[in-house]
């Protein structure tokens, strides 16, 4: 019995990004698409940046998922074109991306607030955070360092 | 012959990164600040990405059973196809941040052509790459301001760290029959066209960071032909390529 696309985009919503564990791959927007082909169920999964580790751990996640649900023949497809942007991140993943304490992307190029006090004035520390997807910026109200998401 | 074309274009591209990005991950745990450790290997991190996808096609490309894995760690100096500025020994910080502003003011406008490439498989890498290219030229030209506008010692490091390069970038604009081949059929751009470009990046911000850009322009060459690298190549290749050298085929 083959479950349709969307109860497979159902499951997959439910595999967390193993760097950032409270959102899940789909929020991410790395997962483009989800078709049957015959009796094989092909993931298009593009990469967030060209050499982030996390990919090959991605892939993994999402296979087992898929086996877990009784999913055997599975195709993962990586597809670069078009290449990822952060506008994919859905807007339920960067209401839980703050909550956690990571500043949203956000197209003024910096973060807009600062995720714990909501204060506005802040600094950038470095252009590079603990993930290539991260910049570390600095909360000069709380004083508190906190990760942003970049916005590319 | 057009396929031995694009098999040197793509192992320029992507022994361009794979040697660059080996230089700048050799900083890892030991740069000046935190934060500074953490956008060096970040840098290396995405090179070294873009590496596996060019070199990746490079050995679809070239179809004699070899993976990209296999073009980074088992061939040797002579094989290589990098220019020599990317496997010049980091020097001080001042001179890597050199290094990598004068490589981003080229490798971000060679990116976006390649972006528009007639071959499907590079316009899809170019798009990719030139995200993190642009991301890069933004930091190492901030850097480079900071430090040349910066304190007597960091002006004077990188000012000698300018001296010391300018030799070396004349190299990213030569062409040879390779670069005409494939730049005849729209697939990457003629090396001289990115010149203007790189040139107007280059000198606003030499300029803003206060250093004299140099006039001379012999330009070092024999990297990107394979002709004669320089010696820094083999010994580097001693450190990246260790693991393979000491047990062949080692697998994990």
């Amino acid at each position: 019995m083959k479950p349709d696309v969307q109860t497979v985009w159902g499951w997959l919503d439910k595999v967390p990004d193993p760097e950032i564990p409270v959102i899940s791959v789909v929020d991410l927007g790395i997962i483009r698409d989800v078709i049957w082909d015959g009796d094989t169920l092909e993931v298009a999964i593009t990469p967030t940046y060209s050499g982030c580790p996390a990919t090959s751990i991605i892939n993994l996640d999402v296979e087992t998922a898929l086996r877990d649900h009784g999913v055997d023949k599975i195709r993962l497809k990586m597809q670069l074109s078009p290449p990822w942007t952060t506008d994919w991140l859905s807007a339920k993943g960067a209401a839980k991306l703050e909550s956690y304490g990571i500043a949203p992307p956000s197209p003024a190029g910096g973060p807009s607030h600062c995720p714990r006090c909501r204060s506005s004035d802040l600094q950038k520390v470095s252009q590079f955070g603990s993930t290539p997807c991260k910049a570390h910026w600095r909360c000069l109200s709380c004083l508190e360092p906190f990760d942003y998401f970049k916005c590319i | 012959m057009p396929q031995d074309a694009l098999f040197q274009t793509l192992l320029r591209l992507g022994d361009n990164t794979l040697v660059l990005g080996h230089r700048v991950s050799e900083w890892c745990g030991k740069a000046p600040v935190l934060e500074e450790d953490i956008a060096l290997a970040n840098t290396a991190l995405d090179l070294i990405g873009q590496t596996q996808m060019w070199l990746g096609y490079a050995a679809e490309v070239e179809s004699a059973g070899r993976s990209a894995d296999d073009l980074a760690m088992l061939r040797d100096v002579w094989d290589f196809r990098n220019i020599l500025m990317v496997e010049r020994p980091n020097g001080d910080f001042g001179h890597t941040i050199m290094r990598q502003f004068l490589f981003d003011a080229w490798h971000r406008p060679l990116l976006a052509a390649l972006a528009q490439s007639n071959d499907h498989r590079i316009a899809e890498i170019a798009a990719k790459a030139v995200k993190e290219a642009t991301y890069h030229l933004e930091r190492s030209a901030e850097t480079v301001i900071a430090l040349g506008d910066g304190t007597e010692q960091s002006h004077a490091r990188m000012q000698d760290a300018l001296t010391l390069l300018w030799p070396y970038v004349g190299e990213m604009f030569e062409s040879d029959e390779v670069d005409a081949q494939m730049a005849a059929t729209g697939v990457v751009p003629a090396p001289e066209t990115l010149k203007d470009s790189w040139m107007q990046t280059v000198r606003a911000t030499l300029i803003e960071a206060t250093l004299a850009i140099p006039e001379d322009e012999f330009a070092h060459k024999g990297g990107r032909t394979g002709v004669r690298h320089t010696e820094h190549l083999g010994h580097m290749l001693t450190q990246m390529q260790w693991l393979q050298r000491a047990y062949p085929g080692a697998n994990w």
